[in-house]
């Protein structure tokens, strides 16, 4: 694997330190560069430390690591944060003619820059731009061609005007220029480029861009971190289809409507959050039991209650499997990667329809806000197929009528899978309810039907165990004695830590497994190994619990609940440390 | 569509469980009457209700129909709606269900101006749960609930919807059944939301607010001075706690609905066999 470069730019809320970091990923991504960034951000809109990371290489990049080469601090807080992560050589960019980073002190053996941002931004054009002046000082100091920046700049600012364009060109210009000039020093950098192709994005534009590929044409929602940024795509996208956002008054509206959208006939969608998954947890029931198909994404942050709502967790699954009063099946999808989040919400909407239930499809925050790159053909929209189950129109809606000439909604079928007739389908009339009913879909309260109906909706669930392939992932080394287990987010940490322990002579096979509910079996495979270890960020080990209560085997557990993603060399060290543990024990 | 429907075909073969005597006998037939005489058939129609006596009109209609949870009905329309917006959508619900659990969504479905009729089964009380007080009680109203009244004021449905923007504002009495098809006909050809509060009376649990009240009571706006396109004339109208009204009480006819001000006409059930042919460009976008 070549070398990897990791820099960060940090500072308070409202520096501009999302857009600077966004700018210098593009860049790298451009100049065929592969590129993973992660964001530490505040629940604030000003003020609060916040800081955007990036992580680069002509190899492919999946995760963070404890390793900071260049960081443009624009305060002395940035550089405290990130102590761990500095190491001997790293270099420190900052305008020391900011009143608050006067007398910051840079620890003696890295390399402080000292570069007057804010009066070099002034010449080009405007205070404003003294962020694109450290970027300029960090091409500099990575040896990486500044035309790439030019070409982001480009991008971010063409809307805006060619002057704009120019004078950041300029303004990027000045700070390679300054520390070429006044600082005579090699570093040890050289941000090589290639021709590659790359497309750059997040979990949650992934996730939007998914629903519209896979036919979505209604949303509603409500904003909720870090959910909203799915709303935020399908804006003025989704239009370009025939389709339609509305910005609910709140998260019960948002899943009513989505609701009604989806009795419509049309693919519906809503997005939201922990707390609003518990606000919606009363409809999703009468989605359930009227059997709608729907596609309801957690964007899981930590909680509980309001929790820490810009931090990472993974911590909602029990509420997904089981929440709601009652019984009822639903299916949960977890994608594992970015990309997985575009192809995991096509399978949703198909799944959503073929068997006619509500869908989880949950990412968490470090997925939903991370961007990673991908060649573009990783979405390729030939292969995107829609399948929407058992859709009966005026030819074949006789098939499905009860003696008295009724439309059966709700038909006692061997697969559990009923007839849907959309509005407007001729004789097709008939009523949905979140009471128990009939096959017509009447209110009934009759004993021998109560019974067939709950059959019937838990009959569709092993209908989709037989018809669909509900396989996990794998990677590392598959005759290894140690198998770790993963969901969600924590795969590309792991990918790189089973490289890591490679590296160290220790072999370690991966299972990740994008399918909660239903979810594959992995008996065999627990059976098999020496030491079964599952890594999730939550406290419980919610999903190490569903491995034991499958297996009927204690598994060992990594978890992670401070707020903050795994590292792949931290990983790294816990597998380490719990199969020493083990060795002891 | 057929013109040959009649209101019987937006009946099914349920019976009503509402008690004899039930106002909303009334506000259902007037509801039937209308989706049929504005030329509606059972398949192109769709009605949505929520919990409570209300609630149970879906049973006893035939349409397509969701009976779904409490106060939450008018956010099931707009989605129906939006996704279709070639079906006519009806939207049933009580006080309790519009005017308290439902009473955000009320108002943010009245700003939205949403292209559909909302009935609500106005009866002054919870019927359903036994005898309970509701948002349009009297403040002196004794209940299980509220011995010596609810002591607070009742909810002034029509002063919430025309401070929310409403396009359609109409009251009628159940009983009255030519003039509340009227009034129902009128709410569905309005291009937008079509509110109509029916004094639907409960003749189990409220003695106080009855048919002989309302008919005693009840003044018509067609017979008074009233122009229901002047907003002013309906504010008076509206903040008058000394009469109770029946007829269109404001209509806004330059009203677009909300489908339309966004641009959607399309039958969002439609789909492509696979990803939309223009979707490569989405891609294209995070380069």
């Amino acid at each position: 694997m070549a070398a990897d470069f990791n820099w960060a730019v940090g500072g308070e809320a409202g520096d501009g330190i999302d857009s600077t970091g966004k700018i210098f990923a593009q860049a790298l991504s451009r100049a065929g560069r592969h590129v993973f960034t992660s964001k530490d951000f505040a629940s604030r809109i000003r003020g609060g430390y916040t800081a955007y990371k990036v992580r680069t290489s002509v190899d492919k990049v999946q995760s963070v690591v404890d390793r900071l080469d260049v960081l443009i601090a624009l305060t002395p807080r940035t550089i405290e944060e990130n102590l761990d992560e500095l190491h001997e050589g790293s270099v420190i960019i900052y305008d020391g003619e900011r009143t608050t980073m006067q007398d910051v002190e840079i620890p003696e053996e890295m390399i402080g820059l000292d570069v007057p941002l804010k009066s070099l931004a002034e010449e080009a054009g405007g205070a404003i731009m003294r962020n694109v002046v450290a970027l300029g000082a960090a091409c500099e100091v990575a040896e990486f061609p500044i035309e790439n920046l030019d070409s982001a700049l480009e991008k971010r600012f063409k809307d805006k005007g060619q002057k704009l364009v120019d004078n950041n060109k300029e303004a990027a210009r000045a700070g390679q220029s300054y520390v070429a000039e006044e600082y005579d020093h090699e570093f040890d950098y050289d941000l090589e480029t290639t021709d590659e192709d790359y497309v750059l994005l997040n979990g949650d534009e992934a996730i939007g861009m998914g629903a519209i590929a896979a036919g979505c044409r209604f949303y509603a929602g409500y904003p909720i971190t870090p959910a909203t940024d799915v709303m935020t795509y399908l804006t003025g996208r989704i239009e370009r289809y025939g389709g339609h956002v509305v910005q609910a008054e709140d998260e019960l509206s948002a899943i009513n409507m989505a609701l009604g959208a989806a009795r419509g006939g049309a693919r519906a969608m809503t997005a939201t959050s922990g707390p609003g998954i518990d606000l919606m947890t009363e409809t999703f029931g009468l989605i359930a039991t009227s059997e709608t198909p729907l596609v309801i994404c957690n964007v899981m942050r930590s909680g509980p209650s309001t929790g820490m709502p810009t931090k990472q967790e993974q911590g909602d699954l029990n509420g997904m499997l089981y929440g709601g009063h009652g019984e009822v099946p639903r299916f949960v999808l977890a994608p594992t990667t970015i990309d997985e989040c575009f192809w995991k919400t096509v399978e949703a909407f198909n799944l959503a329809e073929k068997y006619q239930l509500p869908v989880y499809l949950t990412a968490d925050l470090s997925m939903a806000v991370t961007e990673q790159t991908f060649s573009p053909e990783t979405f390729d929209m030939d292969e995107v197929e829609i399948e929407r189950g058992k859709v009966v129109d005026e030819t074949t809606i006789d098939d499905h009528m009860s003696d008295s000439g009724g439309f059966q909604p709700h038909e006692i079928t061997d697969d559990g899978i009923s007839p849907r007739a959309f509005p407007g389908t001729a004789d097709g009339a008939h009523m949905s309810t979140g009471l128990e009913h009939d096959e017509q879909g009447r209110r009934t309260e009759d004993t021998e039907m109560r019974v067939e109906q709950v059959d019937k909706r838990n009959r569709k669930v092993e209908t989709a165990r037989e018809r669909e392939d509900w396989s996990p992932r794998e990677f590392g080394d598959a005759d290894a004695d140690t198998l770790v287990i993963t969901w969600g987010s924590n795969e590309g940490a792991l990918a790189e830590a089973v490289e890591f322990l490679d590296e160290e002579g220790i072999d370690v096979r991966v299972l990740s497994v994008p399918y909660v509910f239903p979810r594959p079996d992995l008996s065999d495979d627990v059976a098999a190994a020496e030491t079964t270890v599952v890594v999730e960020c939550n406290e419980r080990g919610q999903f190490a619990d569903l491995v034991e209560h499958d297996v009927l085997e204690r598994v060992d557990r990594i978890n992670k609940y401070n707020g903050v993603r795994f590292k792949a060399d931290e990983l790294a060290d816990d597998i380490k440390a719990t199969l020493a543990e083990g060795v002891e024990a | 569509m057929s013109s040959d429907i009649r209101f019987t075909d937006f009946k099914s073969d349920k019976q009503p469980t509402w008690c004899p005597g039930c106002g909303d006998f009334g506000t259902m037939n007037g509801m039937m009457k209308g989706l049929a005489e504005t030329g509606n058939d059972p398949d192109n129609t769709f009605v949505v209700a929520g919990i409570g006596c209300s609630g149970k009109i879906g049973t006893y209609m035939h349409s397509y129909a969701l009976h779904g949870v409490h106060g939450r009905a008018l956010p099931v329309g707009t989605g129906v709606k939006m996704a279709r917006p070639d079906i006519e959508v009806m939207v049933a619900g009580g006080d309790g269900d519009g005017y308290s659990i439902g009473a955000g969504h009320f108002v943010h479905a009245v700003r939205r101006n949403v292209d559909m009729t909302y009935v609500v089964m106005d009866n002054r009380i919870y019927g359903l749960t036994k005898g309970q007080a509701s948002p349009t009680s009297r403040e002196d109203f004794e209940t299980s609930t509220s011995p010596d009244g609810p002591k607070q004021p009742p909810v002034n449905p029509h002063a919430l919807a025309l401070a929310s923007g409403a396009t359609f504002i109409a009251q009628s009495f159940s009983s009255d059944a030519l003039r509340h098809q009227e009034i129902i006909q009128e709410a569905i050809e309005h291009d937008g939301f079509g509110f109509v509060n029916v004094y639907s009376p409960c003749v189990t649990f409220n003695d106080v607010d009855t048919y002989d009240y309302f008919r005693d009571s009840l003044v018509d706006l067609k017979e008074e001075d009233h122009d229901p396109t002047d907003r002013e004339d309906a504010k008076d109208v509206i903040l008058d706690n000394e009469k109770e009204h029946q007829g269109v009480i404001y209509r806004d006819e330059s009203s677009v609905p909300y489908h339309e001000q966004h641009g959607v006409d399309e039958d969002m059930s439609v789909l492509p066999d696979g990803a939309p042919e223009s979707a490569t460009d989405l891609v294209r976008e995070f380069y």
